[in-house]
């Protein structure tokens, strides 16, 4: 049978089991919107295509299958570069499709032509320049494969229009070998061996979880090693949820503004064990100072990772789940209790902290609430700044893929287009998206989007009327010199706001009205935005600078 | 220290530009460069000399092993390999002198292969070793142009790439 190119990529679709797409349409993709007409795949229309990107993203980072954006050629497409960037930095599998103008066009400077497949070079996985629609299954079969395998992260097709209304014979071809493409699995079992005798000679252990457990599906068998072998585990803030951060065990987040108990940690342990985590510098802080008296055992899936930035003396690479599984076989004796005792101590005498006020509200306080009003089961996205730091320390993730970030690129706009794509896997899970007042305002035009699809995600706004981050930066290493950071002055009403797109728009000014008006915000089933008038110069702590070695935490 | 990078790629459009950019990124400039086909013609070989340090070269040689198009990606400096560069060179020759130069060009089995009014233009293929003697020893006559292919390099042996279909 004979299909057209926009048909093709329809039913690759559907062999990939996508039934959700998010984009935006424009001149070159309108063959494949056409054909998409009549399909019963769900379109979201976002209301800018960056936010189709993210919306993507999240998809695949609350549901665990790949997340499918649509722009059009030119500005559609370079719209879309922030969020595949994101979605790059955090190794989340998305597929991105955009318009091209005709191939005869390509390299003509043509109306609406970008050079997408270059633009996107240092920020895909892998793209593809579609010239010839005999090629197209093939092609969209290994997007996916390569998308979703090993190392995760966005891969790119640019479809030329008369590649996308030119036809050919369709089948959908079996799974792909690429000769130049290996997917490790198992770890070599020498240096599992000699990993797992380290685990067991060690005095001080500690587990440093990344977004790699996550990817893997490997929280469970993590949870298993830890508790087995009686190790504590901190978690970075894509490893949020990698292991609940409620057990016992549980260290929270390390890092820039970790908790002192996992800098601490981290700091005096003697063994480190770094399960698809990269050692960014948010989390090590001085790279010379980091865990400075600790043997690494570094599992990962890309080998590229492996002594990039810390020397690693068990190099495990492979599948986490996998892996840990070799380790478990190996086990020797659980540790003693000495260091554990040690770091309860740490835990019991530097919790996080902040301080109540009368009549002001804290942006601590918030999350906490939205913590206890969901009981941890729904799931957060958060831009990117103050109020991101705080849901990281105050909302104890319990379960994977229920706390959505943008960790690596630290993208503003982020949490709203993010909550948009998980409410949009999940209808039915109560869906937050922690938002500042600066960031929500870089994309707050999805509001419409949720509004068009009824998809009911609660917009928390921590407003301070500052980009609060970058003021705290200012504050307390640039001289109180608050450089373009004051944004009081022209912050939308966001009630007003809320309601000129159709949703419901709620505000809460004092600490007693918070918890009322979250609950009245969950009970509703429709978009809501709710404004927290905060404290303003509130500051995230602890907080190591950066550059300085984490056990030089300011403040908390 | 300077290594030799030998690439498989798949012989497609824009796979050497992912390639370079990743030098390009880290900020580390390939001194010699030479791609083509292999006898498998869906396959090229790109050689690349570049500077820097070893730790860095490395995390660039795991990075260039990620891409796709990539199909095996060895550092064989430290291996037993032959290499050999071709190079052109336009020298200033005036009729008197031109004995002269002939004998170096003979001495480095180099050959001659125009002749203009007042040059000559000389082919040389060697290691680098010999390309930088015999460029010395034209040096005082006069070269008007130079230009050279890079360097492309061939692992002693049955090792690496041998045998593919």
């Amino acid at each position: 049978m004979k299909l057209t190119g926009a048909e093709i990529i329809i039913k690759a679709f559907e062999h990939e089991g996508v039934d959700t797409i998010f984009g935006y349409p424009g001149g070159q993709i309108i063959p494949f919107y056409d054909k998409l007409y009549d399909s019963s795949i769900r379109h979201i229309l976002v209301r800018h295509e960056q936010c189709a990107a993210h919306a993507a993203d999240a998809y695949a980072r609350a549901t665990g299958k790949p997340g499918v954006c649509v722009s059009t050629s030119g500005p559609g497409a370079t719209n879309l570069v922030t969020g595949i960037a994101n979605a790059y930095m955090d190794s989340i599998p998305i597929v991105a499709i955009t318009g091209q103008v005709p191939t005869a066009k390509i390299g003509s400077d043509a109306f609406q032509e970008a050079d997408i497949t270059g633009i996107t070079l240092p920020v895909v996985k892998h793209s593809y320049l579609v010239r010839d629609v005999n090629k197209l299954a093939e092609i969209v079969r290994s997007a996916f494969h390569i998308a979703t395998t090993g190392r995760p992260g966005p891969v790119l097709i640019d479809l030329p229009n008369d590649v996308s209304q030119a036809t050919a014979e369709f089948a959908y071809p079996p799974p792909v070998t690429l000769r130049g493409y290996r997917v490790p699995q198992e770890a070599n079992l020498n240096l599992v061996r000699q990993a797992a005798r380290a685990i067991g000679e060690a005095r001080k252990p500690v587990i440093y979880a990344g977004g790699g457990v996550i990817s893997s599906g490997a929280s469970e068998t993590l949870r298993e090693l830890a508790e087995r072998a009686r190790i504590p585990v901190t978690n970075t803030l894509l490893g949020k949820g990698a292991f609940p951060e409620t057990h016992s065990l549980s260290l929270g987040m390390l890092g820039m503004h970790g908790t002192k108990y996992a800098n601490y940690a981290v700091s005096y342990c003697d063994l480190l064990i770094a399960v698809g985590a990269r050692f960014d510098d948010r989390i090590t802080g001085k790279l010379d100072a980091f865990a400075p008296h600790a043997r690494v055992i570094h599992i990962d899936i890309d080998p590229a990772e492996i002594g990039k930035n810390v020397r690693v003396h068990y190099p495990l690479v492979g599948d986490v789940q996998l892996v840990l599984k070799q380790l478990l076989q190996h086990l020797e004796a659980p540790q003693d209790q000495e260091w554990l005792s040690q770091v309860e101590q740490w835990k019991r005498e530097n919790p996080l902290v902040y301080t109540l006020e009368d009549g002001i509200i804290k942006p601590q306080y918030i999350i906490e609430q939205i913590w206890d009003l969901t009981g941890g089961q729904g799931i957060v996205t958060t831009e990117v700044g103050q109020h991101q730091m705080w849901a990281a320390q105050y909302y104890k993730a319990l379960s994977p893929r229920s706390f959505i970030s943008s960790g690596g690129l630290g993208t503003m706009g982020f949490g709203l287009p993010a909550a948009i794509g998980a409410q949009a896997g999940y209808p039915d899970k109560v869906v937050f998206d922690i938002a500042g007042d600066g960031s929500l305002q870089m994309n707050s035009q999805e509001l419409a989007t949720a509004v068009q699809y009824n998809l009911p995600v609660k917009v928390a706004v921590i407003n301070n009327g500052y980009l609060g981050m970058v003021r705290q930066w200012q504050e307390l290493m640039w001289n109180h010199r608050y450089s373009q950071t004051d944004i009081n002055v022209g912050t939308p009403d966001f009630v007003k706001l809320a309601e000129a797109y159709g949703a419901v728009g709620l505000r809460a000014t004092r600490p007693e009205e918070v918890r009322p008006v979250l609950e009245q915000a969950i009970a509703i089933p429709k978009p809501v935005v709710i404004d927290f008038a905060v404290a303003r110069e509130e500051n995230v702590f602890p907080f190591v600078p950066p550059g300085a070695p984490l056990t030089k935490m300011m403040g908390g | 220290m300077k290594h030799t990078l030998s690439v498989l790629v798949e012989n497609q459009p824009g796979v050497l530009t992912r390639v370079c950019g990743l030098f390009a990124r880290r900020g580390y400039n390939i001194e010699s460069l030479a791609v083509g086909e292999t006898h498998d013609p869906s396959i090229s070989c790109i050689t690349i000399v570049a500077g820097g340090e070893d730790l860095v070269i490395e995390q660039v040689v795991k990075q260039l092993d990620k891409l796709i198009d990539v199909i095996e990606i060895r550092d064989i400096s430290e291996t037993e390999y032959v290499d050999r560069e071709l190079m052109l060179l336009k020298v200033r020759a005036e009729a008197s002198r031109r004995g002269e130069i002939m004998q170096i060009v003979d001495i480095f089995r180099a050959r001659i292969v125009d002749i203009g009014q007042d040059t000559l233009i000389i082919e040389c293929t060697g290691d680098d070793g010999k390309t930088q003697a015999i460029e010395k020893s034209l040096k005082p006559f006069g070269i008007v142009e130079l230009v050279r292919t890079g360097k492309i390099a061939m692992v002693r042996g049955l090792k690496y790439g041998d045998g593919r279909e």
